[in-house]
């Protein structure tokens, strides 16, 4: 076992060799005006009350983030997958949510006479979209249709790299996706480096994941929503709770998860303790 | 090993009924109870019976999923959704389904390379070692057809990707490829078909797991001498002594497999998988599943031109070479020792071997440019050179260190100075059980 032990070291310090010099490459590579990489900044790691084996999401922060979306990303993106009634989940009760849905037109239909028409929202209805499909959605956003959100925080997230993957299944850091939307949505007030051409129609923004610039205009500015709790009105703490919860959004049994996977572990531990001094008494009168 | 005669004796009269018209009993009883293996088999060897749960494990999960999923363009991406949202405890069996195929395939590297390390593929154990590359083919098969299901974005293009190598081939290849994809590009026909095959392929894999199985009762298990049984003292019966080691093995193997369900369960997945596919919309980077990096480094190695063959053609033959190479493992290693242990030189190209694979697989991960191109080729050439010039050159000149006379002169001079070994026999007989 030593010797596989060994073997595995000397294995791993040679793959570190290889992959050191190689990142080396990569970063010379990475020159300052005309980058070829993306994104140019790395998004910072925020804390987030949902990390970690007994992360739970902040129902306030989740509240916040839902009106921050209704508010304002909603204006142009759509969150398909998502029905009223999961917004139980934060905090509501089914009469708030009724009435939540009930702010809503969506339409149904065929009636009797085969007409579709307009009704009040119910909770079993998901988010109407606000462009009829994909096509009007590009048309209206100059030719790039805005995605969908139910899904962008685990859709989205920076590639690690080499070694902090490897620290990551440690740290359970699972958290990308919201760090990503969360420096995108900050990261619009940075300047361009000098000589850097930004293409028209698109905004300079160095923690975009695909090129220097996007299509999406500065979404958000401080006190644009108003806060009743009385949480600061700010790009950063609008970016951080409407990235919270579209984490709940990609993810609504996170917590469930977590929770069992507890248990799981709990039992799997003790059993495997049993097991082994089942094992050890098996063979104790064996040398092998 | 199991030429000896069977032990099964029943003890019922319904018992004694079956066992003269269909001894299924008795087979189970041989094969999992009485079934001698050798004494001295360490944790490697505890692989075998993790792949056969995993294999359980990813057919009922499976099953169930199907249950819930609509193969249709138009509707997989949204049904699968909706098992992560609104089926019971959907979420935790859709994680367990693609988790638990990084698992299979954890525990299917692992398994192979004590193959290659333990000489577990010489006379008499070919066979088993090639009916397990047909599992392996088959596991390939059938990841890379579940990976399309869920019908994001990589699911899309790494079908469009890993279908066109078809197209390399010369004559056939078009027809090949227009076969799999029931058209000229990966859609609606190619969705239901993989949906069919990725749920045939499994039973499939079964049905080649009990050859495997079968093939290994006949010959018996190697273990880390590579010297074979020769007497009742090197083998202890399979219950309960395999069978105790094989579960403590699997529960830690099923810890570290919660560990990634429950806390990070997208970790291996890649995604953009959670984006709907868009023909329309290549991604910056195309990257199938990590297990098979490797595989898709060597593919990209190949960038030159090798007299009539393009480097498409040559890339796609390198890959495919890359796994046709394993079934010729048996002949191609020389050595009249088997295990690594007494082979100094083979033990250190062993690793070097691994640590090359890991290295592929991460290049794989990278886009081929610059020096990722270089690295690769270096280490498709090593990949190649290990089991082409290595393994029958190594056989031919290597002075393995002295073998042991037996599996048990071996056991007993490992635990020389510690408490003196009792006879074997004794723990088989039923006075000391309990």
């Amino acid at each position: 076992m030593k010797k596989i032990l060994i073997g595995f070291a000397a294995a791993a310090f040679g793959l570190a060799a290889h992959v050191g010099l190689a990142a080396a490459a990569e970063e010379t590579a990475h020159a300052v005006a005309e980058p070829t990489h993306f994104p140019i900044k790395k998004p910072p790691e925020m804390a987030w009350s949902f990390a970690g084996p007994f992360g739970t999401y902040d129902k306030g922060q989740l509240q916040r983030g839902l009106k921050v979306y209704k508010e304002v990303c909603a204006a142009c993106h759509s969150m398909k997958l998502v029905p009223f009634r999961a917004l139980e989940d934060l905090g509501y009760n089914e009469a708030q949510v009724k009435a939540f849905a009930a702010e809503y037109e969506v339409q149904d239909g065929p009636n009797a006479d085969g007409e579709m028409f307009m009704r009040p929202g119910i909770p079993s209805d998901y988010f109407p979209s606000p462009f009829a499909n994909d096509v009007a959605a590009a048309a209206a956003n100059a030719g790039a249709a805005p995605p969908d959100l139910s899904l962008i925080a685990k859709a989205r997230a920076v590639e690690r790299g080499f070694p902090l993957f490897v620290f990551d299944i440690f740290t359970q850091y699972a958290e990308g996706g919201p760090d990503y939307i969360h420096a995108l949505l900050t990261g619009y007030d940075e300047e361009p480096p000098a000589g850097m051409e930004i293409p028209e129609g698109t905004y300079y923004n160095p923690y975009f994941n695909a090129a220097k610039s996007l299509a999406m205009p500065k979404p958000i500015n401080d006190d644009a929503v108003t806060y009743d709790d009385g949480s600061p009105q700010t790009v950063d703490q609008y970016s951080r709770d409407v990235s919270a919860f579209l984490m709940w959004a990609a993810e609504p049994h996170m917590e469930a998860r977590k929770q069992t996977g507890f248990n799981v572990m709990v039992f799997l531990v003790l059993f495997a303790g049993l097991v082994y001094m089942t094992k050890r008494k098996i063979w104790a009168s064996v040398p092998h | 090993m199991s030429g000896g005669h069977s032990t099964y004796t029943p003890t019922s009269g319904l018992g004694r009924w079956i066992d003269q018209r269909m001894p299924l009993p008795r087979l189970m009883y041989d094969s999992f109870v009485a079934y001698p293996v050798p004494r001295n088999l360490n944790y490697a060897y505890t692989f075998g019976g993790i792949l056969s749960i995993m294999l359980v494990a990813q057919i009922v999960t499976g099953v169930v999923l199907a249950m819930h999923y609509a193969a249709d363009t138009t509707l997989a991406f949204g049904s699968v959704e909706k098992i992560m949202r609104d089926v019971n405890s959907g979420w935790l069996l859709r994680y367990l389904h693609s988790n638990g195929a990084s698992f299979f395939f954890i525990a299917v590297y692992i398994h192979i390379m004590r193959g290659l390390y333990y000489g577990s593929y010489k006379a008499p154990r070919e066979l088993l070692w090639i009916l397990g590359c047909i599992i392996y083919l088959l596991m390939m098969a059938t990841g890379f057809m579940g990976y399309v299901l869920p019908w994001g974005q990589m699911s899309f293009w790494g079908a469009t990707v890993i279908t066109g190598f078809f197209s390399a081939i010369p004559l056939v290849g078009n027809w090949i490829q227009e076969l799999l994809l029931g058209g000229f590009a990966v859609d609606n026909p190619t969705l239901n078909r993989f949906f069919s095959l990725h749920y045939l392929l499994p039973f499939m894999i079964a049905g080649v797991v009990v050859l495997h199985v079968w093939a290994l009762h006949v010959t018996g298990q190697t273990n880390p001498t590579g010297i074979e049984v020769k007497s009742k003292t090197d083998t202890v019966p399979f219950s309960p002594h395999a069978t105790a080691k094989d579960a403590f093995a699997m529960v830690v193997f099923l810890a570290v497999f919660a560990y990634f369900v429950f806390y990070i369960p997208n970790f291996l997945g890649h995604p953009d998988n959670y984006t709907v596919a868009n023909p329309l919309k290549t991604p910056a980077h195309i990257v199938p599943e990590w297990y098979y990096l490797p595989f898709y480094a060597i593919l990209r190695a190949i960038t030159f031109n090798i007299g009539p063959i393009d480097s498409k053609l040559g890339g796609v033959l390198a890959m495919f070479g890359s796994i046709a190479v394993l079934f010729f493992v048996p002949w191609l290693d020389t050595s009249k020792v088997r295990s690594a242990v007494y082979r100094p030189w083979y033990k250190l190209f062993f690793w070097l071997f691994v640590a090359n694979a890991i290295m592929l697989g991460w290049l794989g991960s990278r886009a081929a440019e610059g020096i990722y191109v270089v690295l690769s080729q270096i280490g498709t050439l090593y990949y190649f050179a290990f089991f082409l010039i290595i393994m029958p050159v190594l056989g031919l000149i290597e002075t393995p260190r002295r073998l042991p006379n037996s599996i048990t002169e071996a056991v007993l001079e490992k635990n020389k100075g510690a408490a003196s070994a009792h006879p074997v026999g004794a723990t088989a007989a039923p006075d000391t059980k309990g």
